[in-house]
């Protein structure tokens, strides 16, 4: 059992945790909620002793009655991995790509009980083993990049419990995973602390994880805990202010327009008809031949101008792949894709180009880190070319999307996720497209920021007239701003229908599974 | 960090200062030879001695800066010239047949022991700095495509790569405005390290009488010229190699602060 008295932590002289007190018990899950940089993480890395350097400590982090926070690096080393396990964020980064799955989970035995590599392997098979990865399935021989990210992140849990900690922290364990996997992660999770009597400090973003799987929840901000206690009791009654404000944005539903008239709107904007992608494969053996992938198949689907529509499905189900046609940046093999009437291709004519715009996911990816913001939200006038008044345009834009016009002498770096998502928006609409494509744009966002971005796109369809084409594995998003979703499975588009009726009465098997995985709160729907 | 950047340079301003300023003015003529003052110690007219045929040794640096300076110089712009395009390129059509055409040619010249070419080189077509140059400035042509490649392959997996393709820009235009922006740093390091490289590479080939030719002065030469010398007159060994060691320190501190220096990302770690 690990209890954190009176923990503050500063970083030169700010203060990056004050007065954090938390009890981790054997047999429950701790759930640490807050937004980014309300010292979440620092918490976890002070249990761990990985403060970085230059931070001073005070107060205390008892094992067991024995504080944690004066010892040296060699004797707290013994601690983590033997009394504390730890699992990132990011699976891929979190395993050795040149190290089999069974050695990196013998690793962790032969280092702290010099083990010998046959025991520390056997040992290494039961844990694979329990934590859903079957030896006829999965032999210790393989290499991460052979796993999926939800099969990573099992490896990841067999090596941080290999050695039965007695505490095991995860750092936003399931953020980079599709909702399916997310929850089955959660009830490995579960699992294991049931049937191990480990205590779970579960640190995330995302409301409806701690609502689902902790016993207990702890809401961070600003670097102290504001409130603390049973799950249900704080979903139903929060105290804080700041709580309550979570609750509020993750429940948050944006005025929206209907969806437009069928009968007015005129020439679909999109149509996709019977479009196929398909990708070879390397041989499985020499002369063998080629297998192939249809990532996307036989798809057909219709969207009329100044409708919202979502694509959702668990990863690798296609949806990218055809995001990535929809934008013309991959050719099809068979079928096509109309943009407003005019086939999509690869070297389509700018003016029919101007007509579909994206924003993707990662806000820190989609800028090019060494141009200004103002050169960057203009980019897309290399479409239209760039009318004598563009900075102008620019400060428009900017302001649409509720940033002040200084913005545009910045740097892409000076900017928070959620500013650098709205500029994503901002660049979209600066040619005034009529179809933008919105690769998961909000899903790497804090649930406050998300709300005003949903607000924001709510808003900007109403007085624009812009269709949106919404690509999520997040069905709670999905619902909040579409009027009819389109579920996507193995290639193919498996469920189209209003999205309410999909979310409510699912009828694909892959749409039953998406909405049984959807995290809900308690006293949420 | 900023030590670094500002010791590296001075001193290779020292050294492009010296070079400079021996175009207008050197203490004595570095070509004048006067047997009765050979190998003088070090003084207070010849402030570094003078060598075995009695020319001013602080003169022929100066000069000789010039050579190498010039010689380095245009040895990295022909490497840079031709294999930043290239490796842009290469990065560009990624996994296509482009791509392995200029990679496959980059081995082949990358199989050459480049200094034994080099002497080859200016061997066939008569020893002088211009062909030092050319045959250094060959070799130089598969490092700047290799890293440039290297560099600008990850770059082209980002998003903001998709979004300029969204905005209609092909794919040479995104590797000007977008790929070469951001694989600048690392080309800037890369080219102090061949800079300094190509200053090693000219003095190696002037000691084996490859370089430059008398009457032009040249570090190499000088050193080849004292090493019988060192015995008796240290001095005059000295001098062209603390010279040589000091201009490459210079380079290379100077390359890793501009790093530093250019990329906004670390510049606001730093402040």
């Amino acid at each position: 059992m690990i209890e954190v008295r009176d923990l503050s932590v500063a970083l030169g002289a700010r203060a990056v945790l004050s007065d954090v007190s938390l009890t981790l018990s054997p047999g429950t899950i701790t759930g640490l909620v807050g937004e980014s940089g309300s010292g979440k993480s620092m918490t976890a890395l002070a249990i761990m002793g990985l403060l970085p350097d230059g931070a001073r400590a005070t107060g205390s982090v008892e094992l067991d009655g024995r504080n944690l926070l004066p010892l040296d690096d060699r004797r707290m080393s013994d601690v983590r991995g033997r009394r504390i396990g730890m699992i990132f964020q990011e699976p891929m980064t979190a395993l050795n790509p040149l190290m089999t799955i069974g050695d990196q989970v013998a690793e962790v035995l032969t280092r702290h009980h010099g083990m010998d590599r046959d025991a520390a392997r056997a040992v290494a098979r039961q844990r694979l083993d329990r934590v859903g990865m079957p030896g006829e399935r999965f032999p210790l021989t393989l290499y991460p990049h052979e796993l999926s990210g939800g099969q990573r992140q099992r490896v990841a849990i067999a090596m941080a419990t290999a050695d039965a900690p007695d505490v095991l922290i995860a750092d936003e364990p399931t953020t980079a995973l599709d909702v399916t996997t997310q929850a089955q992660i959660l009830d490995l999770l579960r699992g294991l602390v049931a049937d191990e009597g480990m205590a779970l400090l579960l640190i995330t973003h995302d409301l409806a994880v701690v609502g689902t799987a902790a016993d207990r929840v702890a809401v961070m901000q600003g670097g102290r805990i504001v409130e603390e206690g049973a799950t249900q009791d704080l979903f139903r009654a929060p105290a804080h202010a700041h709580t309550r404000a979570l609750l509020a944005a993750t429940r948050h539903q944006p005025a929206r327009a209907g969806p437009p008239d069928a009968a007015t709107a005129g020439r679909p904007i999109l149509q996709v008809e019977r479009a196929v992608r398909a990708y070879t494969l390397a041989r499985p053996a020499p002369l063998a031949p080629h297998p192939v992938l249809r990532a996307v198949d036989d798809v057909s689907f219709t969207m009329r101008p100044g409708e919202s529509v979502g694509l959702v499905g668990s990863s690798g189900c296609g949806k990218s792949t055809l995001t990535r046609a929809i934008l013309g940046l991959d050719p099809l093999q068979s079928g096509r894709i109309l943009l407003d009437g005019e086939p999509v291709t690869a070297r389509m004519p700018a003016a029919l180009r101007a007509r579909v715009q994206v924003v993707f996911q990662d806000p820190f990816g989609s800028f090019d880190p060494r141009w200004r913001v103002d050169r960057l939200v203009a980019e897309p006038f290399h479409l239209t070319g760039r009318p004598c008044g563009w900075r102008d345009r620019v400060a428009q834009a900017l302001a649409e999307v509720g940033l002040p016009p200084d913005a545009m002498r910045r740097h892409i770096h000076q900017f928070s996720g959620g500013q650098r998502q709205r500029i994503a928006i901002a660049r979209a609409l600066i040619i005034r497209p009529r179809l933008i494509v919105l690769d998961e744009a909000v899903s790497a966002l804090d649930v406050q920021v998300r709300a005003q971005v949903l607000d924001l796109l709510a808003r900007l369809r109403a007085s624009h007239g812009i269709a949106w084409l919404f690509i999520s594995h997040d069905l709670s998003v999905v619902r909040s701003i579409t009027d009819r979703v389109l579920v996507m499975d193995r290639g193919r588009v498996v469920e189209d229908g209003p999205t309410d009726r999909v979310l409510d009465a699912p009828q694909s098997a892959a749409a039953v599974r998406l909405a049984q995985a959807m995290p809900r709160m308690p006293g949420f729907p | 960090m900023k030590v670094g950047l500002i010791a590296g340079a001075v001193l290779a301003g020292a050294a492009l200062g010296a070079a400079l300023l021996s175009l207008a003015w050197t203490p004595f003529d570095p070509a004048a030879m006067s047997i009765p003052d050979k190998l003088r110690p070090p003084g207070s007219v010849h402030w570094l001695g003078t060598d075995q045929l009695g020319r001013d040794i602080l003169s022929m640096l100066m000069a000789g800066a010039r050579t190498s300076l010039s010689v380095a110089l245009l040895a990295v712009a022909i490497g840079a010239g031709a294999g930043v395009p290239l490796g842009l390129a290469a990065a560009a059509m990624r996994g296509r047949w482009v791509d392995d055409a200029i990679m496959r040619g980059n081995d082949l010249v990358f199989a050459f022991p480049s200094l034994v070419i080099a002497i080859l080189i200016t061997a066939a077509l008569g020893p002088s700095a211009a062909n030092a140059m050319i045959a250094i400035g060959i070799f130089n042509i598969p490092v700047f495509a290799r890293v440039t490649r290297a560099a600008a392959l990850p770059i082209w997996t980002l998003d903001y790569i998709r979004a300029a393709e969204v905005a209609g820009k092909g794919a040479a235009r995104i590797s000007v405005e977008h790929v070469l922006p951001n694989v600048a740093s690392l080309l800037i390091v890369q080219a102090t390290i061949q800079f300094s490289l190509g200053i090693l590479a000219e003095a190696g080939l002037s000691y084996v009488g490859l370089g430059a030719q008398p009457p032009t002065p040249s570090w190499g030469r000088m050193l080849a010229e004292a090493q019988t010398m060192a015995a008796i007159a240290p001095h005059a060994a000295i001098a062209p190699g603390v010279a040589i060691v000091l201009t490459v320190l210079g380079l290379n501190l100077l390359g890793d602060g501009l790093r530093d220096a250019l990329d906004p990302r670390l510049k606001a770690r730093l402040a």
